[in-house]
């Protein structure tokens, strides 16, 4: 059921296979201060009668600018400089705006990537659906409009649309608002729907079950997906045909399952390698042939995340017998949240965890949002205070740790936050941001620690000349580089990443990956891996703690987690995975 | 089919490679290396300095400093030596701006007036920054008890008309009027707005991730307040220090003026405009002359505050 068939609706079967959307050599630029920037350059596809397609590629790629040149919703810098688009027979790029505003909505909907922030919130929901279907001549003002509009939001998936419809936006989860969104979008029963990274910002369950939803709504309806996406197994699973984008070009198309399992261009090669959902797919179909892993060692000149976990998971085998680095004992944080006026009501963000990590391995905290993973690492990280429980670094209670102690415990625990951008000072330069935690420790004088700087920007294998560059220069993989490098300065035993690759590009997510992999075996470090990704997790731990709502609901070694789960909740979130339900040659 | 190398046509059956050529592979992950370093306050300056209004204002800026300290490098004429016979007369060689009623030459009371008028401005808007400052970031910092007290000072401070308390202190305070005290009356009840400003700014700042991290690396409070989080947030608390600064010059003129302000006996800009209103129909342009001193010189500040303005912020940047 997660790959949608292109099933012929009644009214529209003639059309079915006909083209529908061809663009042609399209170029769009960027005006900047240095002149015109291409962001697309020369791109062409075709996009037939009730068809899925999906461009895949990083951020940067152009594949959002393409599809949003459709519809003319381009930011204001961006030109469409040549090419054509052929939407129907009628060529978009020239049409004025009064005669897209007759496309817009009503022959072609769009879903945005955010659904945070692409409902007004101070409309309630109910008025921002009826304004589109008057605003497309689906339905007249009043009644009319409010019947249509409960209608369009039932189709949508959402129970009891009629008293949701007086709800403002808030009041919505993410899951509930891009259901709206793709109601919306669908509710003049458009040929085209552009969907825009739809469900990037969802948890993988309510990513599926919302993906699955809009697959069968558009296969009723015979209508054509142009899907944006950076996940490569997830285009694969839920479009019929992949565009690969790189630098604003396309580097290669064709059907997806073809695309997948004989990747010719070496970006798209690249791309299959470091998908982290691709790969532990693959690692669980092939760890122990030998013959598939020297093939994938011929092939690949770049990362391969598979082949990083099985080099991992032999060094690990050993340490597992070590000591607690840390040992969690039934961990508690209640937070109180205000329920208007005086009261507040008590909120169990973890409820009774206990784990512990072995010394040099890697226990990864799975869950959704709101599982209360972020808070154990903020309460490893003594950046909040426990309500109950205990938490034991090196045999040190944390709880009753301070001054002193808690400086030198600090020095031995070191966190790389999730967001690259925000997590670097913009004012250090690159230099001062990595020595900062032998400044605040008072290790060395002024030329150790310079000293240090450059050892550790090695290590991290960054250039040297970075060493007076600021964040801003650099790139979100680069920034995490440098975040991990200034962790690991004051030569810590327990590094806590809290997502620390979730913000990341693929490639680069790979790359730091490895990076975090080798750095485990050369220095010995210890883990907490906080994520989401599961995908990532089968690449990087060796033990595994799945958390739903405050509670640990299962924890084992990965292998068990993932080829034996055993609580149903586990066994959702893998079957979630992006790609999971795709063969692929080995 | 036309299949030039430029227009590749993927066909939905047809598995299209593009060729390597066209599509190069670069590095994963790559930087302009060779591009200098830059950060908000480093592009702020690549700004500013590319802007004719900067060296204006500054050049201006600048010239009235240079007048201010060494003032003697502009006229050889004592402001002080003032003779009745020369009362309100016009222009004459050596004397380019004429004379006072008093009998004092014009441009030489502009010039040593300077060195008054910029003093209390920048005494004033010193004070007023300290402050500001100071109740500013502890209280956005600290949060908590600390914010509520020191929010609800600077809220008692802020009801006050701040030139009105000016007009009172110099009131009371009528024996010792002096360049200091009237640096502290105008600055003393100006600064709630500078710390209302740069409160919000750390509100926001204080949450950010570099913060977090900072923490979480064991580096202190203070040194994080002082180190992260105020040079994050300072740039607005420039802006309006130096249209402040603008500010107290007036204030002082107009103080003067109106008699509450610097004793007759010391020069300043203000005292001259106040002098020279008595004797407007009489002998206007001993009005004009320091007014235009003041104004240009307060003009020159507002400029250069609206430049800094404009070159701090990378979204006005952006827009241009």
């Amino acid at each position: 059921m997660s790959q949608p068939t292109p099933t012929t609706s009644p009214t529209d079967k003639r059309r079915i296979g006909a083209p529908l959307l061809e663009i042609r050599d399209l170029q769009v630029s960027f005006a900047t201060q240095a002149g015109m920037v291409p962001a697309v350059n020369g791109v062409s596809l075709t996009l037939l009668q009730g068809e899925t397609l999906a461009i895949v590629g990083e951020s940067g790629s152009g594949k959002t600018t393409t599809a949003l040149s459709v519809i003319k919703l381009l930011p204001g810098a961006a030109e469409i400089t040549g090419g054509s688009i052929l939407f129907d027979g009628v060529d978009l790029t020239k049409l004025s705006e009064k005669e897209l505003e007759s496309v817009r909505g009503k022959q072609i909907g769009f879903v945005p990537q955010d659904p945070m922030s692409n409902l007004n919130p101070v409309w309630r929901i109910g008025f921002q659906v009826e304004e589109t279907l008057v605003a497309n001549g689906k339905a007249q003002r009043g009644r009319d409009a409010r019947e249509k509009a409960i209608a369009v939001l039932e189709s949508a998936g959402l129970g009891d649309a009629a008293q949701r419809m007086r709800q403002y936006p808030h009041q919505f989860s993410g899951g509930m608002r891009q259901r709206v969104l793709i109601g919306i979008g669908l509710s003049s029963t458009p040929k085209l729907l552009i969907a825009d990274e739809p469900t990037s910002a969802l948890d993988v369950t309510v990513q599926r079950v919302i993906l699955d939803h809009l697959a069968k709504l558009t296969a009723e309806s015979g209508t054509s997906v142009l899907f944006i996406t950076h996940d490569l197994g997830l285009a694969a699973e839920r479009a019929q045909k992949l565009v690969v984008m790189y630098k604003g070009r396309v580097v290669e198309a064709g059907p997806s399952v073809e695309l997948l399992q004989n990747p010719q261009h070496p970006y798209t090669k690249r791309l299959v390698a470091a998908a982290p959902s691709l790969a532990s797919h693959r690692l669980q179909g092939s760890a122990s042939s030998i013959a598939a892993r020297d093939q994938r060692d011929a092939e690949s000149a770049d990362v391969d995340l598979a082949r990083t976990a099985e080099e991992r998971a032999a060094h690990a085998a050993s340490a597992l017998a070590a000591p607690p680095a840390v040992q969690v004992e039934n961990l508690t944080k209640v937070f109180r949240i205000s329920s208007g006026k005086l009261r507040s009501e008590p909120f169990t963000a973890v409820d009774s965890v206990s784990f512990s990590i072995a010394k040099g391995t890697t226990t990864a905290l799975v869950g959704e949002s709101g599982s209360g993973k972020s808070t154990v690492a903020r309460l490893v990280l003594k950046l909040d205070e426990p309500t109950s429980g205990r938490i034991v670094v090196d045999g040190r209670d944390l709880s009753t740790t301070r001054g002193k102690d808690l400086l030198a415990l600090r020095r031995r625990m070191q966190p790389v936050f999730q967001d690259p951008f925000g997590s670097l000072d913009p004012l250090y330069n690159i230099g001062a941001t990595i020595a900062e935690p032998l400044v605040a420790h008072r290790v060395g004088n002024a030329r150790e620690q310079q000293a240090r700087v450059l050892e550790l920007l090695d290590q991290v294998s960054l250039p040297k000349k970075l060493v007076d560059r600021y964040p801003n220069e650099l790139s979100g993989g680069q920034r995490q580089r440098v975040a991990i490098a200034r962790a690991l300065a004051l030569k810590p035993d327990i590094v806590v990443l809290d997502e620390a690759v979730s913000a990341l590009d693929v490639l680069v997510q790979a790359q730091i990956l490895a990076l975090l992999g080798e750095l485990q075996s050369e220095l010995d470090l210890t883990y907490l891996f906080i994520t989401h990704d599961l995908a990532v997790v089968r690449l990087i731990a060796d033990n595994v703690c799945v958390m739903r709502k405050g509670r640990i609901v299962e924890a084992a070694s990965t292998s068990e987690v993932f080829d034996n789960p055993k609580e149903q909740y586990t066994q959702e979130l893998l079957a979630a995975i992006p790609g999971a339900g795709i063969t692929l040659g080995a | 089919m036309e299949n030039s190398p430029n227009s590749p046509k993927p066909l939905s059956d047809t598995h299209f490679v593009a060729s390597i050529e066209e599509t190069p592979l670069q590095a994963t992950d790559s930087v302009a290396e060779d591009s200098r370093p830059s950060n908000l306050y480093i592009d702020a300056w690549r700004d500013a300095r590319q802007r004719p209004l900067f060296w204006i204002s500054g050049v201006f800026i600048l010239l009235v400093i240079v007048v201010a300290v060494f003032p003697g490098l502009f006229t050889q004429i004592d402001p002080r030596s003032c003779s009745l016979e020369f009362s309100n007369q016009g222009p004459s060689a050596g004397h380019i701006l004429g004379y006072t009623k008093q009998g004092c030459d014009v441009f030489s009371r502009i010039i040593f007036g300077t060195s008054t008028s910029l003093t209390v401005g920048i005494l004033s808007t010193v004070i007023v920054t300290v402050i500001g400052v100071i109740f500013g970031a502890l209280g956005g910092y600290f949060g908590r008890w600390v914010d509520a007290i020191l929010s609800r000072i600077g809220d008692i401070f802020f009801a006050i008309p701040y030139f009105l308390a000016a007009v009172v202190i110099m009131s009371v305070f009528v024996d010792y009027r002096n360049v200091l005290v009237i640096s502290l009356a105008i600055g003393f009840f100006a600064w709630p707005g500078t710390a209302r400003i740069l409160r919000g700014q750390v509100l926001s700042v204080k949450n950010s991730d570099y913060v977090t991290s900072a923490v979480a690396l064991g580096v202190s409070q203070l040194r994080i307040l002082w180190r992260h989080v105020l040079p994050n947030s300072i740039a607005p608390v420039i802006v309006i220090t130096t249209i402040g600064l603008a500010g107290a010059i007036v204030a002082e003129a107009t103080l003067s003026f109106l008699g509450v302000g610097l004793p007759p006996s010391v020069m300043s800009w203000g005292n001259d405009i106040s002098a020279a209103q008595r004797d407007l129909r009489n002998n206007p342009m001993t009005l004009v002359w320091p007014s235009i001193a003041l104004t240009s010189t307060v003009l020159a500040f507002v400029i250069m505050g609206e430049v800094i303005r404009d070159a701090l912020d990378p979204k006005a940047r952006a827009r241009r």
